[in-house]
């Protein structure tokens, strides 16, 4: 258990002696723990680790680290080894052993961990020559694979809560704010409203309490960067939260979390333990006569929820519908009192610019948009993960220099940016600089962060579909534009998907769209024609198909497809008819075979069980 | 079982604000929320049973009728949705005879699909009683199922 630390100078002597009791030098070994690679199986691999190295008496000799996400995903689990950042892939869940007998301690590089470069097919040694990792600014993210989230000790080494101390010591709360939004912080979480405008309104508002808020209902699907923030460096987050909070002049905090979320729920509530033991948490911080605390309330699973006034309604303990916002949150909020709310993202980047200075944030990204920006790079992609880059990085540059592009050697065909409330970006757009205005104007936007690569065999109807179904069954239910029209629009989609599509159906689903965004109560209904509206603008002839030619042409759409047998190809390898629940792929051995359609449910199995790509989808 | 209520309602110290997660809690000990409970939350918490009832049919995490012995959540993610998730979830329907969301009536099986699990790159995802099956397909969630003892994933029984 840490003591209390009083002020300043005493925690600045900690840090030191922390960093000093660190060798640089010394070998350790660092795994990623974060969601994704758990879920390889990498809790096993932790603990041979660790009892291989106890079992060759090393414990005290190497430093054994296991982090939050490191963002590459795709090759997990990871191992790095330090100091020459050896960086190992897909490690097996027994190679625990050979990495510290040979690697470890004889320095020699496992040749078959290595990430190979497919586009060049050289091997890389270093995790820092990694293509995947070498373009990208990893600012608030790179933190991750430097602390383990359990241990607070860990953040103090590498400087953390130095930008409190020199924010609570050495800095007025309005200055604080000024220099937030000199440095033009804009709200990571969807909207993009500038975070020092906010924090100063809501330092002005009348009433007491102020609470402050961090959003951590991340519920786009496809999104997970939060998570990994509050799994991987809950100390950064909650930094930032304590910096916001004397600014704003709040003594009240809440992070409202996904219950689906256990070991983000878990470390943070650590970290919270932690900072209070350290007196970082609580009454008169640092000596500076400034108190405040945190608490952790879990959602229920609502996507509404990551609605500002809908998360009010859900911390209160009820439903979490949202009100009509004549009034903002930053006057009456959480229980009518005046409110600051911010995503994760948003409070990590507080701390760099505290300590780094405005100007210095400021010089990273585009004129409007300043600072990196953590996207989730997932889908049709060869490496799946989380990538941060500086505002105004090109599409080109993320999808295909750090996600390797696309597999299987098919061919990109849009990207999904924004969630449920964004839109579908096509190929003639990928020099587009990202950044909030650039999203927005050409109909779709930054949301969280969440990039949902897709390929010629992904259908553009079925892609609106799938998100007006995802709102359809999340809408709060409270205004009708929302609740009946997004339903309907829905209906009609789901007629054009089944080949019942009429003439004139696009032209009322882009009618139904703008009474939809006029009339809906919150962002949610406001924004959710945007799947629907960019896809009919960048994608309207696969509409036509659909509707005039009854055609699918991505192949997607049960209704509108046949599957048959490409002879030339079809080896009888029997594959198939194994794997078909109906029978109606059959054939002889070593001979073509067939797909009767009268029996054929079109559930996909033959496709996936093809290995040469003999089944055609038309 | 109101014993049991009362002990979760005590960690939150009668909080009313703490509403959802009592009742999380209170799942999580029954595997459901049986009416029972229910009830006690409203007494214990001077919260109307009204009131508990709306915010535990609008919340997706809650579900008034008892799980399977064997649960399946389905990631519907985007990620998984576009490598194909909705075939996998027809698959387990057609095997279960049960739609996504429901349980079978012998209460060993309940599958639901879910928004985002947030570890894509492993999509699709199958999680079966909160292990995590990876790189899912039509015939691994077959053979998944098969495994489980669902008669109606062998191959014999469905024709």
């Amino acid at each position: 258990m840490m003591s209390k630390i009083e002020s300043f100078d005493e925690l600045k002597s900690l840090q030191e002696r922390l960093k000093a009791g660190r060798d640089p030098k010394k070998p350790c070994v660092t795994i990623c723990v974060g969601t994704g690679c758990l879920a390889y199986g990498t809790q096993k691999l932790v603990d041979n680790f660790r009892e291989e190295l106890a079992k060759r008496n090393l414990a005290e000799k190497i430093d054994f680290r296991t982090t939050g996400c490191h963002g590459f995903c795709e090759r997990g689990p990871m191992v790095i080894i330090s100091p020459e950042k050896i960086f190992y892939q897909r490690v097996g869940l027994a190679d625990a052993g050979e990495i510290i007998d040979k690697t470890v301690l004889k320095g020699e590089v496992i040749d078959r961990l290595l990430y190979v470069d497919p586009a060049t097919g050289v091997k890389v040694v270093h995790e820092d020559d990694v293509p995947f990792y070498k373009k990208q600014t990893r600012l608030v993210f790179g933190l991750n694979s430097k602390v383990d989230p359990e241990s607070m000790e860990d953040y103090l080494a590498i400087g953390g809560y130095s930008a409190l101390g020199k924010a609570l010591t050495g800095m007025k709360p309005e200055a604080i704010i000024q220099e937030v939004i000199k440095a033009n912080l804009r709200g990571r979480g969807g909207g993009g409203f500038p975070a020092g405008w906010k924090w100063d309104s809501t330092r002005k508002a009348k009433g007491e309490p102020k609470y402050i808020v961090c959003n951590a209902d991340e519920g786009d699907p496809g999104a997970y960067m939060d998570r990994s923030l509050l799994e991987g460096n809950p100390h950064l987050v909650l930094e930032g939260m304590i910096i916001g909070a004397y600014a704003i002049g709040s003594s009240e905090g809440y992070i409202y979390v996904r219950n689906e979320y256990p070991l983000a729920v878990k470390n943070i509530n650590t970290a919270i333990r932690q900072a209070r033991e350290a007196g970082l948490l609580g009454a008169n911080i640092l000596g500076s006569g400034f108190s405040f605390d945190v608490k952790i309330n879990r959602g229920g699973g609502a996507f509404v929820c990551g609605e500002s006034s809908a998360l009010f309604a859900s911390l209160e303990g009820r439903a979490g519908e949202p009100r009509a916002k004549y009034i903002h949150a930053t006057d009456k909020g959480l229980y009518d009192k005046p409110t600051n709310l911010n995503n994760v993202e948003t409070w990590a980047n507080v701390p760099f610019i505290i300590d780094r200075g405005a100007d210095w944030y400021a010089g990273i990204g585009t004129e409007n948009s300043k600072g990196t920006k953590i996207f989730s790079l997932v889908g049709k992609i060869n490496n799946t993960g989380l990538v941060e880059v500086p505002m105004g990085t090109t599409l080109r540059e993320i999808v295909f220099e750090i996600g390797g592009g696309i597999p299987d050697g098919l061919k990109f065909k849009a990207i999904q940016t924004g969630g449920p409330s964004g839109g579908c970006i096509p190929e003639k757009y990928l020099d587009l600089r990202v950044d909030f205005d650039e999203l927005t104007k050409i109909g779709s936007m930054m949301g969280s962060g969440g990039m949902i690569v897709m390929d010629e065999r992904n259908c553009m109807v079925d892609v609106a579909r799938y998100f007006t179904n995802f709102l359809v069954s999340e809408s709060c239910g409270k205004c009708v534009p929302c609740r009946e029209g997004v339903r309907r629009m829905r209906d009609i989609l789901v007629d054009i998907a089944d080949g019942k599509g009429r003439e004139g159906d696009v032209e009322l689903l882009e009618k139904m769209s703008a009474a939809v965004i006029d009339g809906a109560l919150c962002a949610l209904g406001n924004s959710a024609p945007n799947p629907v509206l960019s896809t009919i603008r960048h994608f309207r002839d696969e509409y036509k198909a659909h509707i005039e030619e009854k055609r699918c042409p991505a192949g997607v759409c049960k209704a509108l497809i046949t599957y048959s047998v490409d002879a030339e190809k079809c080896t009888g390898c029997m594959v198939c008819s194994k794997v078909c629940p109906t029978g109606a792929a059959s054939g002889e051995r070593k001979k073509a075979h067939t797909i009767d359609p009268a029996k054929c449910t079109k559930c996909g199995a033959c496709r996936e069980s093809c290995k040469f790509d003999s089944i055609i989808v038309k | 079982m109101e014993e049991k209520v009362k002990e979760i309602i005590q960690q939150y110290r009668g909080d009313k604000s703490y509403l959802v997660p009592i009742l999380q809690d209170v799942q999580r000990e029954f595997n459901y929320l049986p009416k029972d409970a229910l009830c006690a939350v409203s007494t214990h918490l001077s919260v109307p049973i009204s009131r508990v009832y709306e915010v535990v049919t609008f919340y997706k995490a809650f579900s008034l009728k008892p799980k399977g012995r064997c649960q399946l959540s389905l990631c519907l993610g985007t990620a998984c949705h576009v490598r194909g998730a909705e075939l996998i979830a027809g698959n387990i329907s057609d095997i279960l005879g049960i739609k996504e969301g429901d349980t079978t009536a012998d209460l060993e099986f309940s599958f639901e699909t879910v928004g985002c699990l947030g570890a894509c790159a492993l999509g699709p995802i199958l999680v079966v009683n909160g292990e995590y099956h990876g790189h899912m397909n039509i015939a691994k969630s077959t053979k998944i199922l098969k495994k489980l003892g669902k008669k109606g994933a062998s191959d014999d029984e469905q024709d």
